[in-house]
Parts: structure tokens; C-alpha cells; sequence
């Protein structure tokens, strides 16, 4: 990687950062409504694994599904940061024309299949996308991001297994923060380490540092390599934080101000702009412009699009239900 | 025209569908190697191959989820689950998921499964087993809901379905399977909505669905003979829900009865009253009747169960109460 990706990899994660920050200030002034769950602290994850997918090849990438958590999945993975936005705002110009918000980003162009948000309903879906792939032939895989809860429900055993038994190319990355909303992961789950947990179904997996975007990335590659040729899903897990609540709702009243402190000093973008500072790639100044430079965007574009762009109508409430150019061969009415 | 049975109908649209299309593959728990608890899948494992008949687990709720990742793109699954009661445990990939896909993505993304099941009662299944769930597919936005009677539509309204972009749920039941009826042997479709007049009458309406269908037929025949004569309607669709047919009828008749095999509240027939009030009140000429199951778990007693489920007796007697005779 060179000096340039390695600088680019910075600035989008600070963007991420920022984005999130601003969905939050959105969010205040009820601009953006309804459930919003941020992605802060988790960065390094989505940003290092999707850096290591195809993403840029539009239709022809890997398909990428996860939950509600979504907005920087769906922007790593291709989806114009400016129809995300607007897609919070309820507008139709968002990335689902304003009838999914927060929770439910899609984009097709780029095979991002969305955000669901019904806990561990993304594994099936996603072993699905992965079938598809393997039927037509493709050398594209699946990657589903999930966290740490979803892994104590059915679907989970469900489709390791079915993963397993079909040899699907998909990858699932556990995003391991450590809480289910605000019940701490050893309280509910059996076995902490997550990654154990699929070798019932014999299935590759391993456990990383998830707040390292370097190592993160290394072990991406890895994993995405193996599916890639064919040996089957993997199972990754990342160690991580949210700096911020399970959304907005949440006082964090769950866990300790120590336990918060230790984890930011292991923040994915102060590791990275240290390790890139002291490799002499960037300058604490080139930083402070990179952070203007971002929320200059955020504002002048991004934000500026969403507050800009139409409602959706509301005499199209009822359009997307079903087919709304259906083919009355197979439809109907009834002929005589 | 060829006799063929219910199963032998829906083993042809199979068969002729993944014919036409490498794209279409059919999921399920015994259906390939064994041929499907209904021989729904027969022969199919040997001619297209295990990559396309694909025997699943036990696990309805997952291998229906994959059955919809994989229609996302492009697939087209033919899912079958072995009965409608098992189909609760596949309800958050298929109402959570499927029935809203294409709308939470703004239309961008769709879900071209078919879900079959059975749903009805047999022989003494008891109440795990005797589930009917119509009214809940029919309830839930963004899902097609079909119920053919006989083999015409279940082979033609099957490989409709399989074309169509939308979810269907084919509701099938484990009384008709061995069904019979001359269908063509040339290709033919049948179109997913649009309820059929299959039997004209002047006095009443009697509307059924799925097995009820033949219960009112059966009635019908039993009104004849005493002088009544009864239209029934095949509502074939349950969503969406043809009430132009409906409406004709009753404006006809000015009498109707709705005959279910499920229990009442919330059911098929209360929301076929409501649409009768909502489109022709004015023309009843009688208070409309249901009948439907008893409000009880199925029971395994024989006796019992023949209390709990409605038969042709039942709707010959509700017509005649409609008509005022009882
Ligand atoms: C089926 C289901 N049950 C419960 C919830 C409520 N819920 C939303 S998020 C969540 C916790 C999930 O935790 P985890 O998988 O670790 O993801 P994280 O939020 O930490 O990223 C719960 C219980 C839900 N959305 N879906
Ligand atoms: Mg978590």
C-alpha cells in the first residue's frame, strides 16, 4: 500500500467519523428521525475489511448486508455519501428513495443489499447472496457484517451450517463491541470468544485486533482470499468498541467511564494517525486541514443535498409495494 | 388434455420452469433425494442435480432466508415447506424480509421467491399439524398469496409464480394433492390475480378459497335440488384480493355466504364481509354468513375434529339460513 492509499484510508475514516457525528447533530435538531445507531470506534473494521473486497466494480463487486449499524458499510462499499444522508433525512433522492431510513440503506449499483433491522436476519440473506454468486459462476463473495449479539440467534447455527454443508463463498465478520444494547456479551453468551463458536460446523475462523486498521486489513485479506477460491465461508471476528451509545436513546449507564477511557485511547483513527505521523506521511497540520477540508464537505454537499432534495410524494405512498410494471402474463386479471 | 393430479401438476411446473430457466432451483427439507413428502419435486434431484434441488435442513427460518439472498440476485427459488405450520418458524425472513425488501429499498431491490406449503387439515394431525395461516399471508403487504383448487391452477398459477417479480405463497393443501383433473398438455399459465366464477347462479353467492372451493360446489348441488340456485366464486387470490368479481356477484345474487376452513376472527371471510360493505351494502338483500372453523386448537379426536372443521353440510346449511329457509 502506498503513501497516497494510506493517507486516503485516514481521511475516510475521519469522514466516517465526522458523517456519524453529523448524522447526530441531525438527529438533534429532529432533521433525521427514528432509530440511528452510530458507527463510532468501529472504523477500522468496516474501512479495513471492505478496503480488502472489490468494491468499485459496481454490479460486478461483493455483495456486502448488515444491520442497522449501516451508514458507513454502505458508504465504504460504494453508496454515495450524499444519498445516505438523504436517505436519513426521509428524502426521495436517498439511497431508498426515502422508505427505509436509517436502518435499511440500499444500493444495488454496488451491491450494497442493505441494512436489516431484525438481529441476525442478515446471515441467511447474505449465505443467499453468496449462493447466488457460486450458481452463476462468479468469482464474487458475500461479506456479512454483523455484532456480537446476533451471533445467540437461530439463524446463526442455522446458516453456518447450511454455509458449511454448500461450501457458500461468504464471509462473516463479527463485529465484536462487547454489548447488546446494554447487556455486556458474558452475561448472555455462553462462550465470549466468538470465533470459537463456529467450529461446530468445522469452519474456518479466526480473532483479530479490530481497532488496528493495518491488522485488520492483513486479516481481511486473508479471509477474503480463501472464500474467493473457493474453500468455503469464513468466519472473522474483530475486537472493537462503540464510543458512542447503542443509539440515541442511550446513556451508557451500563458500563464505566474507565472501561470507555481505556478503550478510546486504542481509537482506529488516533492509531493510525499516530503510526502515520511517525512513518512521516502526514503532519498533524495536514490532519487539521483534512478535518476542514471533511467537514467543509459534509456541510456544503452532503448535508446541503439532503436538506435540499424533495420529499417523496405522498401520492406514491403505495408505489414499491409489489411489481409496479408487473408483466400481465403472469399476473392477471383472469381472461374469460 | 391429459388427467393429472394436484401433485403430478405442480411436479410439471417444476420440472418445465427449471427447464426454461438455469435460474430457478427449488429448497426444501426431502425433496430431493427422497422426491418431496408430496412427490412435488419427483425425479427432478436426478435430472437437475443437487446444486438445484437442494435438500435443506430442518431449519425453515434460515434456508428460507437464503432462498431470498439468493432471489436478490437473480435467482429464482421455489421453496417448499412441508407444512404451513412450519412456516411460523420461517416468518421473520419471509414477512421481515421479503414481503419488504422491495419496499424499504425504494423499489430497488426485489424478492422473486415462491414459498408452497399445505395448509389445512387431513386426517387427525391434530393441532401441530392442521394450521390453515391463510389469513395471515393475507394480511401482510408486499406478498402475493395464492390458492389454487385443483391442477389447472396449480400448475398454471405455479409457474406464473415463478416468473413473477413479487413474493407469492402458494397455500396448497394436504387433502388435494391427489386431486385429478384433465388439464392441456401444451405450456399454459395462469395469471395470480383474479377471483373465478366457477359455477353461475342467480340467489346467492357462496365465495370459497382453496379447499372450501369444493365445499361450496358440493353445496351448490345440494341447493340445486331444492330449487336455489348458487353462484360460487373461487377467490384463487387472497392478495391482492379481486373485489370487482365480488361485487358483481353480490349485485347479482344480493345473497352471499363465505366459506373458510379457518378459524373466524380476524379471517378470510371477515375481510371478504367488509369488502362486500365496502363495495355493494346496498344490494344484500340478507345478513351475510360465515362459516369457518371452530375457535379451538384442531383436535386429534376423529369425532372432534369433524366438529371443529367446517363441510359441505355446513355451507348448504348457511346458504339456507341466508336464504332465509332455516
Ligand atoms: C430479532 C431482534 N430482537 C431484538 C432486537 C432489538 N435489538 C436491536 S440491536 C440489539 C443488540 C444487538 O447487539 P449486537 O448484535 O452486538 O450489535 P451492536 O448493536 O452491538 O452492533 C437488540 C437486542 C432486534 N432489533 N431484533
Ligand atoms: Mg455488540
Amino acid at each position: 500500500m502506498n503513501d497516497a492509499d494510506k493517507k486516503r484510508l485516514l481521511r475516510e475514516m475521519i469522514f466516517f467519523r465526522r458523517f456519524e457525528d453529523r448524522t447526530f447533530e441531525a438527529y438533534m435538531e429532529r432533521k433525521i428521525g427514528g432509530f440511528l445507531h452510530l458507527y463510532s470506534g468501529q472504523e477500522a473494521v468496516a474501512t479495513g475489511v471492505l478496503e480488502k473486497a472489490r468494491t468499485g466494480h459496481g454490479t460486478d463487486n461483493d455483495y456486502v448486508i448488515t444491520g442497522y449499524r449501516d451508514h458507513i458499510h454502505a458508504i465504504k462499499t460504494g453508496a454515495p455519501a450524499r444519498e445516505v444522508m438523504a436517505e436519513l433525512y426521509g428524502k426521495e433522492t436517498g439511497s431508498s428513495r426515502g422508505r427505509g431510513g436509517s436502518m435499511h440503506i440500499f444500493d444495488p449499483t454496488v451491491n450494497f443489499m442493505g441494512g436489516y433491522a431484525l438481529v441476525g436476519q442478515p446471515f441467511p440473506l447474505a449465505a443467499g447472496l453468496a449462493m447466488g454468486c457460486k450458481h452463476k459462476g462468479t468469482d464474487q463473495i458475500a461479506i456479512c457484517f454483523l455484532g456480537d449479539g446476533a451471533n445467540n440467534q437461530g439463524t446463526f447455527h442455522e446458516t453456518m451450517n447450511m454455509a458449511k454443508v454448500w461450501n457458500l463463498p461468504v464471509l462473516f465478520v463479527c463485529e465484536n463491541n462487547q454489548y447488546a444494547i446494554g447487556t455486556r456479551i458474558e452475561r448472555t453468551t455462553a462462550v465470549v470468544d466468538q470465533y470459537k463458536r463456529v467450529c461446530a460446523y468445522d469452519m474456518e475462523a479466526s480473532q483479530h485486533d479490530g481497532m488496528d486498521i493495518d491488522i485488520v486489513m492483513e486479516a481481511a485479506e486473508k479471509a477474503i482470499d480463501f472464500v474467493r477460491s473457493g474453500k468455503g465461508p469464513y468466519f472473522i471476528e474483530f475486537m472493537t468498541y462503540r464510543f458512542r451509545g447503542h443509539s440515541m436513546s442511550d446513556s451508557k449507564g451500563y458500563r464505566t467511564k474507565e472501561e470507555e477511557a481505556e478503550w478510546e485511547k486504542r481509537d482506529p483513527i488516533k492509531i493510525y494517525s499516530q503510526r502515520l505521523i511517525e512513518q512521516g506521511i502526514i503532519t498533524p497540520e495536514d490532519i487539521k486541514a483534512m478535518e476542514r477540508e471533511i467537514d467543509d464537505e459534509i456541510e456544503n454537499d452532503i448535508v446541503k443535498f439532503a436538506e435540499e432534495s424533495p420529499e417523496p410524494r405522498v401520492e406514491d405512498l403505495d408505489k414499491y409495494v409489489l411489481d409496479d410494471n408487473p408483466d400481465p402474463r403472469w399476473i392477471g386479471p383472469l381472461q374469460k | 388434455m391429459a388427467e393429472t393430479a394436484y401433485w403430478e401438476a405442480i411436479r410439471r411446473a417444476h420440472d418445465e420452469e427449471m427447464a426454461n430457466d438455469p435460474m430457478v432451483i427449488a429448497m426444501g427439507e426431502d425433496i430431493g433425494v427422497a422426491g418431496g413428502t408430496y412427490k412435488a419435486t419427483l425425479g427432478l434431484y436426478d435430472k437437475y442435480g443437487p446444486e438445484r434441488v437442494i435438500d435443506t435442513p430442518i431449519s425453515e427460518n434460515s434456508y428460507t432466508g437464503i432462498g431470498i439472498g439468493a432471489s436478490m440476485v437473480g435467482m429464482r427459488p421455489i421453496i417448499e415447506i412441508m407444512s404451513i405450520n412450519f412456516a411460523l418458524l420461517a416468518l421473520d425472513t419471509l414477512i421481515n424480509a421479503a414481503a419488504k425488501i422491495r419496499y424499504m429499498s425504494g423499489g430497488r431491490v426485489q424478492c422473486p421467491i415462491v414459498m408452497r406449503t399445505p395448509g389445512g387439515t387431513a386426517h387427525q394431525l391434530a393441532a401441530q399439524h392442521s394450521a390453515r395461516l391463510a389469513r395471515m399471508f393475507m394480511s401482510t403487504s408486499g406478498l402475493r398469496v395464492v390458492t389454487p383448487r385443483g391442477p389447472l391452477d396449480a400448475y398454471g398459477m405455479l409457474k406464473s409464480a415463478v416468473r413473477c417479480n413479487d413474493p407469492v405463497i402458494v397455500i396448497e393443501h394436504e387433502q388435494m394433492y391427489n386431486l385429478k383433473e384433465d388439464i392441456p398438455e401444451e405450456e399454459f399459465f395462469r395469471p395470480l390475480e383474479g377471483a373465478e366464477v366457477v359455477r353461475e347462479g342467480t340467489d346467492i353467492t357462496l365465495i370459497g378459497y382453496n379447499y372450501s372451493v369444493h365445499l361450496c360446489l358440493e353445496a351448490a348441488r345440494r341447493l340445486e335440488a331444492d330449487g336455489i340456485s348458487a353462484e360460487v366464486i373461487d377467490l384463487r387470490a387472497l392478495k391482492p384480493l379481486d373485489r370487482e368479481t365480488i361485487r358483481k356477484s353480490v349485485e347479482k345474487t344480493h345473497r352471499v355466504l363465505v366459506a373458510e376452513e379457518d378459524e373466524a376472527p380476524v379471517g378470510v371471510g371477515s375481510e371478504i364481509i367488509a369488502t362486500v360493505n365496502e363495495e355493494c351494502f346496498y344490494a344484500l338483500d340478507a345478513q351475510p354468513v360465515r362459516i369457518h372453523a371452530a375457535d379451538v386448537p384442531v383436535p386429534y379426536n376423529a369425532r372432534l375434529e369433524k366438529a371443529a372443521i367446517p363441510s359441505a353440510d355446513d355451507v348448504y346449511e348457511g346458504a339456507l339460513k341466508v336464504m332465509g329457509k332455516i
